[in-house]
């Protein structure tokens, strides 16, 4: 039980972590304009230059080697909804780490985004 | 520079039209790739010896599929439009409005496949669909747009 808890918090703070991390690492890269393929791939080689970025790599790696441990004894219709919280998690992230502002409007969309999903994978 | 909510905003307008495309790209590529890659691991079929040389002929028949390889193909590209729609688009916004793929998958299955849903699973669809329509009609940036990076090629901006 206590294990499961943890491996579910591992999940969502480290997926919704390098999130984060890769949504600033691409704000500092600024808005792109050009959609070329080739612009494209300087846009990546780019973003892979800074540090936000591959820290937010590495956050996404733990947290899908944690949702693989997790799926080995707990199922997926479990896993996926108490994961769901990471929505919520996401739209805290964004309000006070990088300064997004979210109104009520939105967060009526997350928490019924998150709800859905719940039920989805419930279901 | 800080936007101003107004649904009339130039800036805001340009910015939703460029938004909604690149949501609608990573929600046909994500569900592409995950419908892909799971037609592709099925096509090999379970991994039930767990010998050396059985996994080994596991990983050449993945390595070999074409299945997993326009799976693996179209999740790359999911991705890279995730990362071009976070250079102006709050994460707020992208990360539950990306969450209709949880709607598109289940209706494509039901529609195309003849999968049944259950109830409590269209509920559910319905609660997203929902969701991700709230979370539509906020701007999708409210930071600010930090153009200065890329604006060398603005000239060919969309």
């Amino acid at each position: 039980m206590i294990r499961t808890a943890l491996f579910v918090a591992i999940v969502i703070f480290a997926s919704t972590g390098g999130e984060i991390a890769v949504t600033h690492a691409m704000k500092q890269h600024g808005e792109v304009h050009d959609f070329a393929p080739r612009a494209i791939l300087g846009v990546i080689g780019r973003a892979f230059r800074q540090g936000w970025m591959w820290f937010g790599f590495l956050l996404m790696v733990v947290s899908f080697f944690a949702l693989l441990a997790l799926l080995s004894w707990e199922n997926v219709s479990f896993v996926i909804p108490a994961t769901a919280l990471s929505y919520a998690v996401g739209a805290l992230g964004a309000k006070f780490l990088l300064g997004e502002q979210v109104n009520r409007v939105r967060w009526a969309g997350v928490l019924l985004v998150c709800l859905g999903v719940a039920l989805v994978w419930a279901g | 520079m800080t936007l101003t909510s107004s649904p009339i905003h130039p800036v805001h307008h340009r910015l939703r039209a460029k938004t909604l495309t690149l949501l609608v790209l990573m929600v046909v590529f994500g569900s592409a790739g995950d419908v892909l890659l799971s037609k592709g691991m099925k096509q090999i079929g379970p991994v039930t010896d767990w010998s050396a040389a059985a996994l080994a002929r596991v990983g050449y028949a993945t390595l070999t599929s074409p299945t997993v390889w326009l799976g693996v193909s179209s999740l790359t590209l999911f991705f890279i439009c995730y990362l071009l729609v976070l250079s102006w688009a709050d994460f707020s916004f992208v990360l539950p409005a990306s969450a209709a793929s949880y709607v598109i998958v289940p209706l494509l299955g039901f529609t195309l496949l003849g999968e049944s849903v259950s109830l409590i699973r269209w509920v559910g669809i319905g609660l997203i669909a929902v969701g991700v329509g709230f979370v539509g009609t906020t701007p999708p940036n409210t930071t600010g747009v930090n153009s200065h990076a890329s604006s060398s090629s603005a000239g060919a901006g969309k």
